[in-house]
């Protein structure tokens, strides 16, 4: 039996009496790397948005470490453990790279740990560029910073959605590199359309489809999952 | 370390200010013109209020527009609460400040579930309730407003003399100042600024912000009503109108034109209009056309209002 670290298990959302997402259920064991793929519209950020606590579910539960937070508030799941980064960067342009990641850490801890701060800045490569204003970074360095503020929460456990969005080709490599050596430290779950850095990282892979998991298992089974295939991976795109 | 958010204390200039201010009154009475004493040591509770109105709407991104409310609680306790006997300013300004707090917690509770303009029209709609409240109620002299039989004491010093008031008042100010100063630098300070800039982050990141905000909705309400005991002993009466919105709107007025989000906005905003109202005031009856002229430069070509503008042409590159 694999120790779940995170468990969702019947989640259900409806926008206006549509269905974002049908119950959808979901382990994440401890130090696993679980990405969740999917095509645009597929429910992904919805379903991040549900564990983060930013959006509440019609149905199902949510347990983190074995206790229930379906009710809990955002900030009430980050101080458990449970932190999450964002599709679009949401970032504090007027602070300092370094304050933005002394706020996180401040955010999650209670105390402002300068010290703390500046490791997470040289953990996300920005080391030099902590006295920068967020708002002067290039697009490329605001999202190591976006993720730089996940990480600096100390949560155990990330919902990373779509990390290396828009980001150039080194760029992307240099996420992967970081994600790697979070590997087995941290448990993650990871929203990622780049199908390469998704099958190098990943431990288990879950494919959402129109709301609903249509597999989830390890890199090789998803890969010759006949319904992935043709639902969203495409025949031509996988060797 | 470069530390942006961190409001330094520029020695010089403030001790000169501080120096300024103490000299005033010798200046004034030297001049034959000790009314302006009066009237300094109300620019200087003022200057206290729309700081703590400055401490909301430029750091915290509140834009409250019922701040009278907490200055008539502040300004009725006093009110009411000397004809009872209690003379003491020991007493009545600690218990005018703690009604603006409860006030404020009352009020900030409920507002801050809103935000936005939603945020802006609740608060308008909660003091012009306590307005109408007040202005209803006979036991607080309805429209006629109360009368206080003298100034409190404050202890040894009496506060009869217009030099002492305006000493004291210089006293509180600064203090308050100093300690909106600490405030800011402290972590809480900066959460309160990120809460402003990203509040969604700040959830996403782990902090409490309804709750922050509602600590700095408090602390800005009880440094109100403080302001609110001050003015009614100062003036000696206290009327309904403390709580009206064109109150809210005049102490909106200083914060913008100070400087929003700058620690002596409120303060310079304060000195600036009421200044500009005495003088003004004497010569026409249409002087808040001017205050307005003044207004839409200051929002088009200073958003930073005047102590931003001070800034730019001052030492800071």
């Amino acid at each position: 039996m694999i120790e779940a670290v995170l468990r969702v298990s019947g989640l259900q959302k409806r926008f206006d009496g549509v269905l974002a997402l049908d119950d959808v259920s979901l382990e994440l064991a401890r130090g696993e790397l679980h990405a969740l793929i999917g095509p645009n519209g597929a429910g992904k950020t919805t379903l991040i948005h549900l564990l983060s606590g930013a959006l509440k579910p019609n149905a199902g539960a949510i347990a983190l470490d074995g206790r229930d937070i379906t009710r809990l508030g955002m900030h009430q799941r980050v101080r458990l453990g449970l932190a999450r980064s964002y599709q679009i960067t949401s970032l504090f342009p007027n602070f300092t790279v370094l304050e933005n990641l002394a706020l996180a850490v401040q955010g999650a801890s209670g105390r402002a740990d300068r010290e703390r701060a500046r490791a997470e800045l040289d953990a996300v490569g920005l080391g030099p560029r902590g006295e920068a204003l967020a708002g002067t970074l290039a697009h490329g360095e605001r999202r190591q910073l976006e993720l730089g503020l996940a990480l600096a929460t100390g949560a155990r456990v990330l919902l990373l959605d779509e990390p290396m969005a828009g980001m150039a080709p080194e760029e992307a490599m240099r996420i992967v590199t970081l994600l790697e050596a979070l590997k087995g430290r941290r448990t993650i779950l990871l929203v990622e359309h780049d199908m390469d850095a998704v099958f190098r990282l990943a431990d288990r892979i879950t494919t959402l489809v129109q709301g609903r998991t249509i597999a989830s298992g390890a890199p090789e089974e998803i890969r010759r999952h006949p319904e992935v295939r043709r639902a969203y991976l495409g025949d031509g795109m996988m060797v | 370390m470069r530390d942006t958010l961190r409001i330094p204390l520029r020695p010089r200039p403030a001790l000169a200010v501080v120096a300024m201010l103490v000299l005033l009154p010798i200046a004034a009475l030297a001049a034959g013109q000790p009314f302006y004493l009066v009237f300094a040591a109300r620019v200087l509770i003022y200057a206290l209020i729309a700081s703590s109105l400055n401490l909301l709407i430029g750091y915290g991104g509140m834009v409250s527009f019922g701040h009278a409310a907490f200055v008539g609680a502040g300004a009725y306790t006093v009110a009411v609460l000397m004809p009872m006997g209690i003379g003491s300013a020991w007493l009545l300004w600690p218990a005018a400040l703690l009604a603006g707090a409860l006030l404020a917690l009352a009020i900030g509770a409920i507002c801050l579930r809103t935000s936005g303009v939603t945020f802006i029209m609740m608060t308008l709609a909660f003091a012009q309730m306590a307005y109408y409240l007040v202005l209803s109620l006979q036991v607080l002299g309805s429209d006629d407003g109360l009368a206080l039989p003298k100034r409190p004491s404050l202890g040894v010093l009496d506060l009869g003399g217009d030099t002492a008031f305006y000493y004291v008042a210089l006293a509180v100010l600064l203090a308050g100042l100093l300690a909106m100063r600490a405030l800011l630098n402290a972590p809480i300070g900066r959460a309160l600024q990120g809460i402003r800039d990203n509040e969604t982050r700040m959830e996403a990141l782990g902090f409490a912000t309804y709750r922050l905000k509602l600590l700095v909705f408090v602390i800005a309400g009880a440094a109100a009503g403080l302001g609110g005991g001050l003015l009614a002993s100062l003036n000696g009466l206290v009327g309904p109108n403390l709580f009206n919105w064109t109150e809210s709107g005049l102490l909106m007025v200083m914060v913008i034109l100070g400087g929003a989000g700058r620690l002596i906005g409120g303060a310079l905003g304060a000195a600036v209009l009421l200044a500009a109202e005495e003088l003004i005031a004497e010569h026409t009856i249409h002087w808040p056309l001017g205050i307005g002229v003044l207004l839409l430069a200051i929002v088009l070509f200073a958003p930073q209002g005047l102590a931003g503008l001070a800034r730019r042409v001052g030492s800071d590159p």
